[in-house]
């Protein structure tokens, strides 16, 4: 396979991953501007952070409120992370490597394309933003399963994985770190009774409000949500899942090439120590250091990646 | 809706065909054109305009009626195209070798020799098997009943051929009922048989299979999605010149498990393009090194450079004249009768009967630079005019009555459309034509104009089996 064309796979795949990302977090802050206590402007703001861009957001506009954020993260052309500029961006990879993918793939890739920017149009002016963010996550279901059921498992699987988890860990950590401060232990003791819908947006931006009910049903804490999210197997978008599945691509590569990349290693490693970590301790060190640490991590694996499989020639 | 003769008797290889049309409205017909239409936009079967940026990628209207060949039409036809690709292909050889075709005074030395697509880099190559154009396009029209003429050899880098497929897919998926009732021979062999004409004609050491590459100048090229489609069908890489490298007197490509080697490169870029150390020093596009590497066997180029000398425009009238030298007998297929402009006589013709003919120039391509007189205004074709006297070895003229039409769905109900035929050939171990091809409509009534870039649509093409 060419370097060129797993750079493709890989961001195709990143920026699928990152246009329903962006229509969870937007889920997430709309619901928590809709109850009567919150402060709106705050809410976005961290909603702009988990995004990272929320530096872009304030040079270029005066005030934070719904519909500014809501378009700048939806329809904006000139943010690259917006749900416009993924798809387009996901797309034009798709296009340039249309040998390499199915045509399953492409076919839901290139309808939600086309059909994005005229429905989202249409339903924020019928004000049915939710309508919307359901749709974006739905045509995102809809590629990974076109994905999942019709690409050879060889490395056009891998790369495409690979930029999928990358980006889903780097989201997850991000939504952690922005809200860290709930999840704390001192939180609930300072307050006494915690912000359950503080926690609960976390939750939901993961789609997990409801699977962590069964987790940990018997002993709710917040930090669980932290374990959740950081260090169980079972959580599809758990930092822990997303770095199995990495190590998994990576180890597949490395048979079917049949030399194992530096990058394994790095990923190997990371793993390990998920797997072998205990909250308590995370919790000692400090969770933001540690996610901090870990999203620097995650994009050094990625530029790693990069650099052994000669994604730029 | 009425059937296809409106009274008139219809041709009998249409005959089921028009049963069908009878059997449905016009609304119906509507229906599934649309629905064709969509189909298209999702499998993303576009081309790109150039000069266009708002809409850069369009679809290619597709008629849905069917253009019919019959079994007999299409031997006369295979034979034709057999005799004339062998012969364009002994003209390149010889044109690039000896040139007795020149010593014997059968076609002009200076048309030859100073024309721009004329290559002198490569006189004395050894292609493998002596085939300089291993992908043809001959471009058809039919002029009679059971009488078919070539308007135009494309010898350099045809396409459309995913059209053909596309369209035959499309067709099969919608109207399944008029698949059962017509024996309609199959073109879906097309890919299989590039990929084996492409692996004939690999370098001859080679001790192992060879490893093929089709070579685009991207996503931004008009026909990127056919590049793509192509390299798809035959399980090969699909790269541009940043991909590729020559090293250690190798061609390569830069792979996730780093340089591997390249053996045959079917480019749809053209000469120009190619190699910057040999062609234009300004290309982006091409290979450093590549010409060089071809010329001593260690790569093949499909199709060759310098092509372009067999299918220029001022070189087609004297195709009759090179079958006759090549093959020992007369054309099976006619040209268009053809006026040359650098023959003072038929100058004059030219400029007297302009507002009736079409006039080409020598090296255009594509639509561009082309007068259709009778669909032209007054000022056009003074334009014109003065143009082929300021230059007359730029031109040549045709009637304007060698388009045939075919019954064509509009929103006046079914009516005549003007017409043309690509048949695609593949010259390698052996040749290898698809039965079927491009048939592409002039859409506005009354216009000669078929190309894509100038508003042309296209049918499914079938050769019916006896």
């Amino acid at each position: 396979m060419l370097g060129r064309t797993a750079n493709d796979l890989y961001w195709m795949a990143r920026y699928m991953e990152r246009a329903e990302n962006i229509a969870r977090l937007l889920e997430v802050g709309y619901r928590l501007t809709l109850l009567p206590q919150e402060g709106g402007n705050s809410e976005w703001r961290a909603t702009l952070r988990s995004a990272g861009c929320e530096a872009d957001f304030l040079a270029r506009h005066q005030r934070v409120e719904t519909a500014g954020v809501v378009n700048y993260m939806l329809l904006d052309k000139d943010n690259p992370s917006s749900v416009l500029a993924c798809l387009s961006t996901a797309r034009r990879n798709a296009r340039a490597q249309r040998t390499a993918i199915t045509r399953d793939m492409w076919e839901s890739l290139n309808a939600a394309y086309l059909d994005y920017p005229a429905f989202a149009a249409s339903c924020l002016a019928a004000g049915e933003l939710p309508q919307l963010l359901d749709w974006i996550r739905d045509r995102s279901a809809l590629f990974r399963g076109a994905m999942l059921n019709t690409i050879l498992r060889n490395d056009t699987f891998y790369f495409t994985q690979l930029g999928t988890f990358i980006e889903r860990a780097d989201n997850t950590a991000r939504i952690l770190d922005v809200k860290y401060y709930v999840l704390l232990p001192e939180n609930e003791l300072a307050g006494g009774g915690v912000d359950s819908t503080q926690l609960s947006a976390i939750l939901r931006s993961v789609s997990a409000h409801r699977s962590f009910r069964w987790v940990y049903r018997d002993a709710f804490k917040p930090w669980h949500i932290a374990d959740f999210l950081i260090l169980n197997h079972e959580m599809p978008r758990s930092l822990r899942s997303c770095y199995m599945e990495l190590a998994a691509s990576l180890a597949g590569l490395a048979e079917s090439y049949g030399t194992v990349a530096p990058c394994a290693a790095t990923a190997e490693s990371t793993l390990r120590q998920l797997q072998g970590g205990d909250m308590k301790h995370i919790l000692q060190a400090g969770l933001h250091d540690f996610l901090v640490a870990f999203i620097a991590n995650n994009n050094r694996l990625a530029s790693e990646i990069a650099s052994a499989y000669h994604f730029n020639g | 809706m009425r059937g296809i003769g409106k009274g008139k008797r219809v041709r009998e290889p249409y005959r089921g065909v028009s049963e069908w049309l009878e059997g449905h409205t016009g609304e119906e017909l509507h229906r599934k054109s649309s629905q064709a239409e969509s189909m298209f936009r999702r499998t993303g079967i576009t081309f790109a305009v150039y000069g266009a940026q708002e809409a850069s990628e369009r679809l290619i209207p597709f008629d849905i009626v069917p253009r019919i060949i019959s079994a007999a039409e299409w031997r006369k036809l295979a034979a034709g195209i057999e005799q004339r690709v062998r012969a364009l292909n002994a003209f390149m050889y010889d044109i690039y070798h000896r040139q007795e075709i020149l010593r014997a005074g059968r076609v002009p030395v200076d048309l030859v020799i100073q024309n721009a697509a004329f290559v002198p880099e490569m006189m004395g190559a050894e292609p493998p098997r002596g085939i300089y154009s291993h992908i043809m396009g001959i471009d058809i029209v039919r002029t009679g009943e059971n009488e078919f003429s070539v308007l135009e050899d494309n010898t350099r880098t045809p396409s459309g051929v995913s059209y053909m497929l596309e369209n035959r897919e499309t067709m099969m998926h919608m109207l399944p009922d008029l698949f059962r009732a017509n024996r309609v021979a199959p073109v879906e062999r097309y890919p299989e048989d590039l990929r084996a004409t492409l692996e004939s004609v690999a370098p001859s050491n080679l001790d192992r299979e060879p490893t093929i590459a089709v070579l685009t100048p991207g996503l931004h090229n008009s026909a990127y999605f056919e590049h793509s489609f192509l390299a798809d069908r035959m399980g090969v890489e699909l790269v541009e010149g940043q991909d590729l490298v020559v090293t250690g007197g190798q061609l390569m490509m830069k792979t996730t498990q780093g340089l591997k080697q390249v053996d045959v490169v079917y480019r749809r870029i053209d000469d120009d393009f190619l190699d910057p150390l040999v062609f234009n020093r300004d290309s982006m596009l091409g290979v450093p090194g590549i010409f060089d590497l071809y010329r001593a066997g260690r790569v093949t180029i499909v199709n060759a450079p310098g092509t372009g000398i067999a299918d220029d425009k001022s070189i087609y009238s004297y195709v009759p004249d090179i079958i006759e030298f090549y093959t020992g007998r007369p054309p099976i297929l006619q040209n268009v009768h053809t006026y040359n402009c650098r023959k003072p006589d038929e100058l004059t013709y030219v400029l007297e009967n302009m507002a009736d003919l079409v006039v080409k120039e020598t090296h255009g391509s594509g639509g561009y630079g082309m007068l259709v007189g009778p669909a032209s205004t007054k000022a056009k074709v003074e334009e014109f005019r003065a143009k082929v006297k300021a230059n007359p070895h730029g031109y040549i003229a045709q009637p304007t009555l060698a388009l045939s039409t075919c019954p064509t769905l509009t929103t006046e109900g079914l009516s005549p459309r003007h017409v043309d035929l690509r048949p695609f050939v593949l010259l390698g171990d052996r040749m290898r034509l698809t039965p079927g091809g491009l048939t592409r409509v002039a859409l506005t009534k009354g216009s000669l104009v078929v190309n894509s870039s100038q508003g042309g649509g296209t049918k499914d093409t079938w050769v019916l089996e006896e």
